[in-house]
């Protein structure tokens, strides 16, 4: 594989997501609703009753939906690369995966390609949740929304990693509502996103360091800083590393012709 | 440029669903594999592409191992599958350059060979039209363009004609037949339908996982005194096609 294949090969993978999303403009518009009625219902109603304090990267006091919005960027990245990753396990006997499959490029390379093109299309969401917020009265310095990009683009990859690892591997999370209710929710409640870490450690020792634990949670503190042009370079480490391992092992999982012989 | 199969076995689980199968195909040639649904054809194609890793026996397509030069052998072939595997949303042209793209080709080497291929399958003025309002035939005939723009020198097919009305089913029969020998493609079609094969084709009969006959139709006919492919097929398998 040439250099130059491999850039006509991504290219091409990222004009097609790009096309499938433009066509399916309607369900763009049903990805920002969920975010949303967090922002705008849930954060509203919650406002009053959790206080945040002073905490990095922020420099002053926060109202709750400033401190929810890199949570629910996450949230959106989160929801993107699952349901991508379980339709790349579900369809590789049929329809679009067949196609890349039986393309002479290195099947790593096609699979974190097509990981890539999809994560780039879920930060088309992701600004256009940030836009509305900003409409909203929500605003990160401005220079924070272009910091945030490689952050968001990482973040997006290790959970789209994730998710092709998970849904191939383990065969009961057969459809989007086991992801759902067994990877997605657990993932983001049990994480940084809705609330501060040592809030959560007053509530429950044993919690905390689950959230601490879990990577969604640097995830998240990854997008937090960046947004704040700031680095945070513990959540930097362990998204790298955790996005690198559950590549290798994602594609390794992937493996189209095992996993086939053995449904 | 051709396709040879030694010892091949594949099971799924305890379930054998492929038994010692030997087959060299011509070259240049339209060559039908012929079984029942349930055969093990498409377990076969998925074998050919890569789909489902090798468990027992040898596959070398155009003189490269599957095996151990996956690329090359990649490279060589154009697929069509028994399910169309269009995005219906995309146009034609659409589909057409994102199989290039991921053949390595860039816009400007794809375009002459989609402008060829479409010409060839007559369906040039249908480029710009989204695949969802193409008929079930066209869209096939694209899917078989598609396959040929990285100009392969074998063309498998997983019963392309099915679903297709009776005319179309010939006619596309009839454009693979002339493809082969404009282009010295050498072809691999895979039929349930008896009808779809001629008394020159070299046929290969695949029944319950095993190769049963592999020879030219006239020739299996000779061989066990049948007047046609069906009676040699009954004979063989004991079940009427």
């Amino acid at each position: 594989m040439t250099l130059r294949a491999a850039l006509i090969c991504f290219n091409g993978l990222l004009q097609r997501e790009l096309l499938r999303f433009v066509q399916q403009r309607s369900r763009f518009f049903s990805a920002l609703v969920r975010p949303l009625l967090w922002l705008v219902v849930f954060a509203s109603g919650f406002r009053a009753a959790l206080g945040i304090a002073i905490i990095e990267p922020y420099e002053t006091y926060i109202t709750y939906e400033v401190y929810i919005v890199p949570g629910l960027c996450a949230m959106i990245i989160l929801f993107n690369g699952m349901q991508s990753s379980l339709s790349m396990v579900y369809d590789r006997e049929m329809g679009s995966m067949r196609v890349l499959l039986v393309s002479p490029m290195p099947r790593p390379f096609l699979l974190l390609a097509k990981l890539m093109a999809t994560s780039l299309i879920s930060l088309l969401q992701v600004y256009g949740f940030l836009l509305i917020a900003w409409f909203w009265g929500i605003e990160a310095p401005l220079l924070g929304y272009l910091t945030a990009l490689p952050a968001f683009l990482l973040v997006a990859m290790m959970l789209s990693a994730i998710g092709l690892f998970i849904s191939a591997r383990i065969k009961q999370l057969e459809n989007f509502a086991g992801v759902m209710n067994f990877v997605i929710f657990p993932m983001f409640f049990l994480s940084s996103a809705l609330y501060p870490l040592w809030k959560m450690r007053e509530a429950s020792e044993w919690l905390y360091w689950i959230c601490a634990w879990n990577p969604f949670s640097h995830g998240v503190e990854l997008i937090r800083f960046a947004l704040y042009q700031q680095g945070n370079s513990e959540a930097l480490m362990i998204v790298s590393l955790v996005t690198l391992v559950a590549s290798v092992l994602a594609v390794r999982g992937f493996q189209p012709q095992q996993g086939m012989g053995k449904r | 440029m051709s396709i040879d199969i030694r010892h091949l076995s594949f099971s799924y689980g305890p379930l054998l669903a492929l038994q010692d199968i030997n087959l060299t195909l011509q070259e240049g040639r339209f060559n039908a594999l012929l079984g029942p649904n349930g055969a093990g054809k498409s377990t076969l194609f998925a074998l050919l592409t890569r789909l489902y890793a090798l468990q027992s026996g040898e596959i070398t397509i155009a003189g490269h191992s599957i095996a151990r030069h996956p690329a090359q052998v990649m490279r060589k072939l154009g697929v069509v599958f028994q399910q169309s595997t269009l995005d219906l949303d995309l146009t034609v042209a659409q589909n057409l350059y994102y199989h290039a793209a991921l053949h390595g080709m860039s816009k400007r080497q794809a375009q002459p060979r989609i402008t060829e291929e479409l010409a060839r399958f007559d369906l040039s003025e249908r480029r710009q039209e989204k695949v969802r309002n193409l008929n079930g035939g066209h869209r096939r005939r694209v899917e078989i363009a598609r396959a040929l723009l990285h100009k392969p020198s074998i063309l498998l097919l997983d019963e392309p004609s099915v679903g297709l009305d009776p005319a179309t089913r010939e006619s596309l029969n009839q454009h693979i037949r002339q493809l082969c020998e404009a282009e010295q493609l050498t072809a691999l079609w895979a039929t349930h339908l008896m009808e779809e094969i001629q008394n020159d084709d070299p046929v290969s009969i695949l029944f319950k996982g095993r190769m049963l006959a592999s020879d030219r139709a006239s020739e299996l006919c000779q061989q066990y005194q049948c007047a046609d492919i069906s009676s040699v097929f009954r004979s063989l398998t004991g079940v009427t096609p």
